[in-house]
């Protein structure tokens, strides 16, 4: 019998033959990741650092993202107490405020490469498994365990695979593919599983599967994971990544799955995640025309260059409506520029956009963009939550930035094929 | 003893609000703001010795320990929910929290029913009728069992 792709690297990284479900496996990550949250980490772990140092200087990649810039002088403490344990123990994977969220930061420097195992201090981990690495969440004091130790502790998931087919028909995008799955298996459809995806994966770019794999958490699943194909490696290369730097590896032919499904990509429609759970798919019909006064584009899931291009595309030459405010926050410093040398956010600007600057702030309601009472807001992010962008009596819909882009117009939730076809 | 009842899919913003969580980390800090969107009476009324319950998919969301870092500070004995999501299992682990994953359990019981726990032999009892819970794997009880994984780790560090 085969191995699934999550069996297969929890083997290679324990140094075992085989793995199967259940089997509790210890491994040395090749990353741990952790943002603002580092400040009350390492705030656990004081003496014992001073005592027993960072067990890999290599390991810990810290991005500070989630309230940047600092938005009172507590969060500007956490940031310096982050910026000086990097210095304290010379970790040479620091990146400061402005870079990006950590998770596009970490996919853009090289991190997250195919065949690593990362896990991180943030639920959203599991973005990277676009780009084949078995990629986690775990909480601050397994981060703080790890700096001190080295390794930790894995459950070998069952898997549940889904089959792709067909092409995702413009202006549907992946944000309505993983939206549509959330929905049919539920938020914890796949708990404590692995998902991996096959078939017509190359119709998807590495910013598509890096949405649907950033969501892989809203359905339970510990990773959610693409293989490693020609456009992988067309990224990895164009960010100066060489086919040697790295050993990917994916599920056997004859590998045992728990539930196996299948979508056709050309029957996607446009969706949304109505309040307050993410499995409350929706269809934009069912929704149109409800009011919503602010909308936010961009984050983790859908902050990239192709989502700002998708969005700004429909913006192009409109003006957003007078009641609604739209926020953009791209996911990186870099994708900033590009979408500043392109155009992209420009037209967004002329159209009404308010930029802000590469960071987490309004999709957790930590900082910038928070809501009312009585308001809702649609946004590209991936979680809709009570109280979520701060206010327990604003609803939140989650919808793909073609969605988002064609509600800001009208103020209400809009079809994004009426816009396109103008 | 009391018993605080709770639905299916209840996440860690209802658990501890995302606003709070870079400027709230210290059992103390933490401790007013449990539960606050989900709950309003529960921070002033949990004692310890009581249990939380919950049906599927509890502390779904965010990684923030905040939820299983207080819970087991203001002494919640442990948390008996129909399943549980992943990083909120690891996590309840790594605070030294019992976790009681039992669907029977949760559907047997009533508002007033009588509940005690035998957390060695992996029983719970509801108005009479004993259902079983599966414990964990020895390497990681031993773990829950340190205190947490924090005590766990310093030891193994002085070995």
């Amino acid at each position: 019998m085969g191995m699934t792709f999550a069996e297969k690297i929890l083997a290679r990284k324990a140094g075992l033959d085989q793995t199967v479900p259940g089997q509790i496996v210890i491994i040395e990550p090749d990353h741990l990741l952790t943002h603002d949250n580092t400040a009350a980490i390492v705030g656990k772990i004081t003496d014992d650092l001073e005592r027993f140092g960072v067990a890999r200087r290599s390991m810990p990649v810290i991005a500070l993202d989630h309230v940047v810039p600092a938005a009172s002088e507590k969060h500007a403490v956490n940031h310096q107490t982050a910026r000086s344990f990097a210095e304290r123990f010379d970790l040479p994977n620091f990146y400061d405020v402005g870079t990006g969220v950590c998770h596009q930061v970490l996919m853009e420097k090289g991190h997250a490469l195919p065949g690593r195992v990362i896990v991180g201090s943030d639920s959203h981990t599991c973005s990277y498994g676009a780009l084949g690495v078995f990629s986690t969440g775990v909480d601050r004091t397994e981060a703080a365990a790890l700096y001190l130790r080295g390794k930790t502790w894995l459950r070998v998931p069952e898997t549940i695979r889904i089959t792709l087919s067909g092409k995702l028909q413009s202006p549907v995008s992946a944000k309505d593919l993983v939206l549509t799955i959330i929905g049919d298996i539920g938020a914890a459809g796949a708990a404590y599983r692995a998902v991996e995806f096959h078939g017509a994966v190359d119709t998807l770019t590495i910013e598509e599967r890096f949405t649907i794999a950033n969501m892989g958490v809203e359905m339970g699943a510990k990773i959610a994971v693409f293989p490693v194909d020609a456009v992988t490696r067309e990224y990895l290369s164009s960010i100066g990544i060489q086919d040697s730097a790295y050993e990917a590896l994916w599920a056997d032919g004859d590998a045992a799955y728990g539930r196996e499904l299948t979508y056709d990509l050309g029957a996607i429609e446009p969706v949304v995640a109505a309040p307050h759970k993410v499995d409350n798919r929706k269809s934009v019909a069912e929704l149109e025309g409800t009011k919503i006064q602010q909308v936010l584009l961009g984050t983790c899931t859908n902050g990239r260059l192709s989502d700002l291009d998708a969005a700004a595309r429909i913006l192009d030459g409109r003006t957003v409506s007078p009641t609604v405010r739209l926020l953009v926050l791209p996911a990186s410093r870099e994708i900033y520029q590009q979408a500043m040398e392109n155009g992209t956010l420009a037209t967004l600007s002329k159209a009404g956009g308010t930029i802000l600057p590469p960071g987490c702030g309004p999709c957790l309601g930590a900082h910038q963009g928070c809501l009312a009472p009585g308001e809702k807001c649609l946004s590209t992010a991936n979680r809709n939550f009570k109280g979520r962008m701060g206010c327990t009596e604003a609803e939140i819909y989650l919808a793909s930035p073609e969605t988002a882009a064609a509600t800001a117009i009208h103020g209400t939730i809009s079809d994004p094929r009426r816009e396109v076809s103008r | 003893m009391k018993i605080w009842k709770y639905g299916d899919d209840v996440n860690t913003d209802m658990l501890f609000p995302g606003k709070y969580t870079y400027t709230c980390s210290t059992a103390e800090e933490i401790k007013p703001h449990l539960l606050e969107d989900l709950d309003p009476d529960f921070a002033a009324g949990v004692k310890p010795g009581d249990l939380v319950f919950g049906g599927t998919n509890f502390g779904c969301g965010s990684s923030r320990e905040q939820p299983t870092l207080g819970l087991k500070a203001v002494g919640v004995e442990a948390i008996v929910a129909a399943s549980f999501a992943r990083i909120f299992y690891r996590s309840s682990i790594n605070q030294g929290l019992l976790l009681v994953e039992c669907p029977d359990a949760v559907a047997a019981y009533t508002d007033g029913d009588e509940v005690t726990l035998d957390p060695a032999a992996g029983t719970i009892t509801v108005a009479g009728k004993a259902f079983s819970f599966p414990k964990l794997p020895p390497e990681i009880l031993a773990i829950r069992d340190a205190g947490g994984l924090l005590p766990w780790t310093r030891a193994e560090l002085e070995k």
